[in-house]
């Protein structure tokens, strides 16, 4: 059984979206070029999200991975809702006000976000009043606390994080009179999601990180080399102040059972993540619950099961460690990414083949005629491949799918090895999830020449 | 390496003709880099101070010191000619479709030509002829209208087969043309040298010229250029002439008042090759081929190849050191299409050897038309910059308007469409101009049909009712950065690509327009005409009254409330404006004037309105919107809104009235409508816009009211022969020459500007005419349509030009205005044209080559004017336009 070249690229290119910041949008000069985003499943169906958005009412622009465990509920929530809890954090109070007063008389509200969706990328409409009911909840206790405060980036991502954690889990104690809901809502709060958000506003780049998805920074160092920086931390047993942090929560007694394996309560390998109430919720709230949710969440061995030497909830968080970075010109290009690339690439060898392949096509090395004899046909021929060659069908279009072309068809010399790739791309769907995991990848491009302005 | 080359052949030619210069040019070519000092110094003053040493420069320079004024200083901050003009491709292209480029381009050709002998430098001039080819019958189209102008213009130029082509230029492909234009006057010369000519022939006369000496800033004080500020020292100066080129943006904002020139610079790449095998002929046509984006011209026995890409490179939006113009990269993966372009049109030039891709910068404005005139704001400020790549093209004209513009105050042709005036704040953003500029550049070579428009740098002014048209399905165009309505699609009428519709003849649009038009004769519309020019004059005293009665040529001295259609004359009479001017009390005036008038018509009034606190003029502009209501049914319409009688007897024509409409107190109604159809302009202070809009719409449905736009405007005007200033009017046309001596008071007791004029054409006669054509063997369905600047037949004989047209939906005809002129048939010399000579004529229209007969009409059909309100004096003016 083996893929052809192009049937290879027709999977790996399924979920490619590109988005180029016009330069004529008539209002200001971005430090955003555009991104590249995709996804490769492992998981059927995969589980890890991604969105992206530009905010509308305040500048800047907004990018974010989201990795779910245990189903894929909570990452789709969170990929739906998150960056609205985000733009009505950094809102101010008039325009806070204007739309309440909107939403009050029946006037059409002012639009907050423009998406930039891959068709996959679906919203449930189901959920959306529920879901907008709750954001507008928000906005009101925002209204009346009035702080009179300039916005803080970071705290509005603090605080956004914060609060969709806490209306997930509200919700799914609450209910929904529609089963359908009902059921939704305790599924999204039982399963769990990672999410890693860059909020970028000219030089001002923020990432809010929960959980063990990555950004990291793609920087051009003077010899034209590449070099990574993270702008994120793992929150997972590899990281000790991440682990001592989590210890410092609970009694000592408790200091050998809250970590096994790697893993939180020797369950779950995130230490820091969205939903999962099983580590949040206290025993008899989470019987209460699950007693009087539908049947399926009864019939469900995994959400009755209460983690082990769980005796001083909540043991997970969604509070989110955001790190500023104010941005130069040699920072090229920013890559979120969940765990499924970073288990599989060293950051150096990403920074290396996005900066390379970013510049190969935007500016591959100019042609100088210099002092030799080249004739307008010769010229004209090696243009013509050149161009054939930018936009050939094994040449990507996206840095992201040419990562993972990287990520799961690399050979032992870091080069993309087709049958390696064949073979991992034409694994059955119950063996893949063994050799590789969801990947999600979002590739955000600088312009040097308006950050240089800055 | 040909870059050295040209320079090197000029340094040589300069020092020749000028030996006393021989000791500072050798030794600064020797030592470039070092700084040396200047043996000659900078004179503490002169009358005339010139920046720039490139084709524009050397020329004012030139024609100023032929005009006989010595007094010049030029200053260079490089070396002469060592900016764009060293590197342009020294192609002299008359085929210019604007009729003023047009003649600039013709003077430079024939002063090019005889410039090496006067002045002993070589200036390479070689005629060879230009062939611009034609892929799609739409191009042969335009190039035939261009070949139409030429022609009449007396420049010899033929529309001929690809065949012809061939023998032309043997190298060419011509499987894929359906023809082609050939003008064989066109030349070729080496622009650093005819700018070399230039300086030397100047230099001659008298001005000094100082190389590597850069102009800081220009220092201005009371309105009024005093000096400039040089890395050398200061000079003072009466004239500054800003001939920087791509550096003139920045030099006008380097003073303390800025002067704003809305240029910004893009890449432009050309190629140079070895010669061929078989060099070529120096005398081989150049080639355009608009349709692929090149031009093609011999140099030395190989090709100069060069174009005008989709997707230009602009550059130094940030503003950048000159000395950067030198590093300019090679762009190869850039010039590739237009590479293509080349091979596919000459195959046979695959073997030839590549020399260099040079990379020349060259500036472009926001309308593709080059930057000329005084500064509005800073008198004895001149510019002349911004030329579209066709510098060397529009050098020699150029520099002779302006400096008869300097010497005699206005140049000897109507250069209104270049003046830096017709321009304001608003074109001079850097974001503006770089996006704007990226359209332009590849506009140079794209079909330009009748009514198209800017895609670029919109929505900048508006309306405040631009929402509220938009969702009823208007369709917008430009003005001075003004959106306006062209016509409203109707509900369900899915014509979304008909923007895209591009086409010489019959547009999509034809019957909403005639649905508009038939409704505003019928029943009632309402066009947004809120970007009119609008200016109050006011004063303590009566100072508003002498000083208007002093520049408009009517009498202002009318009661309180009426309505004076009058021109703003210059000393010959001619046009500087055209407008309405409403006596709101005894000592405050209301004046009402095309929305490019704005920055010309202020700085015309505040140079010469007298330097007094007492006497205020206000631009009111943005403070009204502006809501005309045409139609028989407006008088229904506004009197239901205001509770107040609006017939004609209350409400007489060509009166003006501030009243309530709706809750709102205090809007302007004036009885005119620019159309000659009965209704009412309503001026709307803008916070009251958008509720007398409603009250307008929702009181009007019982009469049928609906939107319009000022395609529907344009139409009833034309047919009702309104002259519009701009387009039908300019600085060279007086009322006499246009039927409009009852709007001249030339007995009002008091003397007026361009008074003495008038009084001598009104004796002597007039040697043009403003006449109306009715189009009438033309089909309109299936013949091509006729847009403006056509020529007019008389007996056959050529006899002037077309300045607008529209369809009649009235007349069922197209109706074409323009100027009639009376040329001797034997020695060509302008005579008298007299009623008669209009009326005793066979005429005809040419379209493309095709000849239209046509009705010459002195005078409107008064059946048009469905009712005449006031008994002496119908309303005739117009302030729409393209």
């Amino acid at each position: 059984f083996y893929l052809t070249p192009p049937q290879v690229n027709s999977i790996l290119k399924a979920n490619e979206y590109s988005f180029k910041v016009p330069e004529f949008d008539g209002k200001n000069v971005s430090s955003v070029l555009g991104f590249d985003s995709n996804q490769l499943p492992a998981n059927a169906p995969i589980e890890d999200r991604r969105s992206a958005a530009t905010c509308l009412q305040t500048r800047g622009m907004l990018l974010g991975v989201f990795d779910g465990h245990a189903g894929c509920a909570c990452a789709q929530a969170v990929s739906e809702r998150l960056f609205y809890y985000i733009a009505v954090s950094l809102l101010p109070h008039e325009t806070l006000l204007e739309i309440e007063n909107a939403v009050e008389s029946g006037r059409a509200l002012l639009p907050i976000l423009q998406w930039h969706k891959h068709p996959n990328d679906y919203f449930s409409k189901e959920a959306s009043k529920l879901y907008f009911n709750s954001l507008r909840t928000y906005w009101q206790e925002l209204i009346d606390l009035n702080s009179g405060e300039t916005t803080d980036v970071r705290e509005a991502l603090i605080n956004a994080f914060k609060r969709l954690d806490n209306d997930i889990s509200l919700e799914a104690q609450v209910g929904d009179p529609n089963s359908f809901l009902n059921y939704l809502v305790l599924r999204v709060a039982f399963s769990g999601a990672t999410a890693c958000v860059a909020h970028v506003d000219g030089v001002d780049l923020h990432v809010a990180n929960t959980g063990d998805s990555r950004a990291m920074l793609g920087v051009q160092e003077e010899d034209g080399s590449w070099s990574a920086v993270n702008l994120s931390y793992d929150h997972n047993a590899q990281n000790e102040r991440e682990v001592e942090r989590v210890k410092m929560e609970h009694p000592k007694s408790e200091e050998k059972s809250l970590v096994k394996q790697d893993r939180l309560l020797g369950l779950l390998m995130p230490f820091r993540a969205f939903g999962d109430v099983k580590f949040k919720w206290s025993i008899e709230l989470q019987k209460r619950v699950i007693e009087s949710g539908p049947d399926q969440l009864n019939d469900n061995e995994y959400t009755k099961f209460i983690p082990p030497n769980y005796y001083t909830p909540p043991y997970l968080t969604a509070e989110p460690e955001v790190i500023h970075h104010k941005l130069r010109p040699q920072d090229k290009f920013l890559v979120l990414a969940t765990d499924g690339l970073w288990e599989t690439m060293h950051r150096q060898d990403v920074a290396r083949i996005v900066g390379e392949y970013l510049t190969g096509v935007h500016h591959q090395q100019p042609i100088a005629v210099g002092g030799y004899k080249v004739t307008l046909g010769q010229m004209h021929g090696l243009l013509t491949e050149r161009r054939a060659r930018i936009s050939s069908a094994f040449e990507d279009q996206n840095a992201a799918t040419h990562l993972i072309r990287h990520a799961v068809g690399n050979n032992e010399f870091g080069t993309v090895d087709h049958e390696r790739l064949s073979k991992m791309l034409s694994l059955p769907e119950e063996l893949a999830r063994m050799y590789r995991d969801d990947i999600t990848i979002i590739v955000v491009q600088f312009n040097s020449h308006v950050i240089g302005a800055y | 390496a040909a870059g050295m080359f040209l320079r090197l052949l000029s340094d040589i030619q300069w020092r020749a003709a000028h030996p006393k210069w021989r000791r500072m040019t050798s030794s600064q070519r020797s030592t470039s880099t070092t700084a040396e000092p200047h043996p000659i110094s900078l004179p503490a003053q002169a009358q005339v101070v010139i920046c720039g040493g490139g084709i524009m420069g050397t020329s004012v320079a030139y024609h100023l010191s032929k005009m006989g004024w010595k007094d010049i200083v030029l200053l260079e901050q490089g070396r002469l000619a060592a900016g764009t003009t060293r590197f342009c491709a020294g192609i002299v292209s008359t085929a210019r479709p604007v009729s003023i480029e047009l003649k600039m381009a013709h003077y430079s050709n024939k002063l090019y030509q005889q410039l090496e002998q006067e002045t002993g430098v070589q200036t390479g001039y070689m005629k060879t002829g230009s062939i611009s080819l034609a892929q799609t019958q739409d191009r042969l189209i335009s190039l035939k209208r261009i070949a139409s102008s030429l022609n009449v213009m007396g420049i010899p130029c033929e529309i001929i087969s690809p065949k012809k082509v061939l023998q032309l230029h043997p190298l060419i492909n011509i499987h894929d043309l359906v023809g082609a234009m050939y003008v064989p006057e066109d030349a070729l010369v080496s622009s650093a040298n005819v700018s070399l000519a230039l300086a030397t022939a100047a230099s001659r006369n008298g001005v000094q010229i100082h190389e590597r000496t850069s102009v800081s800033h220009v220092t201005i004080q009371k309105g009024r250029v005093t000096g400039v500020e040089t890395d050398r020292g200061q000079i003072q100066c009466e004239y500054f002439i800003n001939c920087a080129g791509q550096w003139a943006y920045e030099l006008g904002h380097s003073g303390g008042e800025p002067v704003h020139i809305p240029l910004h610079a893009c890449e432009h790449f050309y190629l140079l090759t070895h010669p061929l095998k078989e060099p070529l002929s120096s005398s081989l046509p150049t080639i355009v081929d608009p349709d692929g984006r090149i031009y093609i011209r011999n140099w030395q026995g190989g090709i100069l190849s060069g174009g005008f890409e989709k997707n230009p490179k602009p550059l130094f939006t940030e503003g950048r050191n000159q000395l950067e113009i030198q590093n300019l990269q090679e762009d190869w993966d850039h010039f590739g299409p237009l590479l293509s372009a080349l091979l596919r049109r000459m195959p046979g030039l695959e073997a030839l050897q590549i020399m260099q891709l040079v990379n020349c910068p060259e500036s472009f404005t926001p309308d593709m038309r080059c930057i000329m005139g005084e500064s509005p704001t800073a008198r004895g400020y001149f510019v002349l910059a911004g030329m579209n790549s066709a510098g060397i093209s529009y050098g020699g004209g150029a520099g002779k308007y302006l400096a008869e513009w300097i010497v005699n105050g206005y140049p000897s042709e109507n250069v209104w469409p270049l003046d830096l005036k017709r321009f304001g704040t608003l074109q001079s953003s850097r974001t503006f101009l770089r996006h704007r500029v990226m359209e332009v550049m590849p506009l140079m070579y794209d079909l330009k049909v009748p009514r198209w428009d800017f895609q670029t740098g919109r929505q900048l002014r508006t309306s405040p009712l631009y929402d509220r048209l938009d969702a009823q399905g208007a369709r917008w165009m430009e003005k001075h950065g003004f959106e306006r309505v062209k016509y409203f699609v109707p509900p369900g009428n899915d014509l979304l690509d008909l923007d895209h519709s591009k086409t010489f003849y019959k547009p999509d649009w034809f019957d909403i327009v005639g649905s508009e038009v038939k409704c505003c004769k019928e029943a009632v519309c309402v066009i947004d005409m809120s970007s009119f020019t609008k200016f109050e004059i006011s004063s303590t005293g009566d100072q508003a009254l002498e000083s208007l009665q002093y520049l408009f040529s009517n009498d202002l001295d009318v009661p309180v409330g009426h309505v004076v259609h009058t021109g703003m004359l210059n000393e010959k009479g001619g046009y500087e404006n055209d407008c309405s001017i409403a006596r709101l009390s005894k000592r405050s005036f209301f004046m009402i004037s095309p929305t490019d008038q704005q920055v010309h018509c202020w700085a015309w009034l505040k140079n010469r309105l007298p330097d007094d606190s007492n006497l205020v003029m206000e631009d009111v502009t943005w403070k009204y919107t502006a809501l005309n209501l045409i139609g028989p049914r407006a008088v229904d319409v506004l009197s239901e809104l205001s509770y107040a009688p609006m017939t004609a007897e209350h409400f007489p024509s060509l009166f003006c009235k501030e009243m309530s409409v709706g809750y709102a107190n205090g809007i302007r109604v004036m009885s005119i409508t620019h159309t000659g159809e009965p209704g009412f302009v309503l001026y709307i202070p803008i916070e009251y816009a958008l509720h007398v809009y409603n009250e307008v719409m929702n009181m009007g449905q019982k009469y049928g009211i609906r939107n319009a736009g000022y395609y529907a405007l344009r139409s009833l005007r034309i047919e009702k022969f309104f002259a519009f200033w701009g387009q039908d009017l300019d600085a060279f046309t007086t009322p006499m020459e246009c039927g409009r001596e009852f709007q001249v008071k030339l007995e009002k007791g008091m003397q007026f500007l361009g008074q003495e004029a008038l009084l001598e054409q009104k004796q002597n006669g007039v040697y043009k005419r403003f006449t109306m054509f009715i189009l009438e063997d033309h089909d309109t369905d299936m013949d091509l349509w006729p847009w403006w600047g056509e020529p007019i037949f008389r007996n056959g004989r050529y006899v002037g030009k077309t300045t607008s047209s529209a369809y009649s939906y009235t007349l069922e005809r197209h109706v074409c205005l323009g100027f009639v002129h009376h040329f001797d048939e034997k020695t060509g010399e302008e005579l008298v044209v007299t009623p008669d000579f209009i009326n005793q004529g066979e005429y005809e229209i040419d379209i493309a080559g095709q000849r239209f007969q046509a009705k010459a009409k002195l005078y409107p059909f008064s059946s048009l004017f469905t009712q005449r309100r006031r008994k002496d004096e119908v309303e005739l003016s117009g302030y729409q336009r393209e």
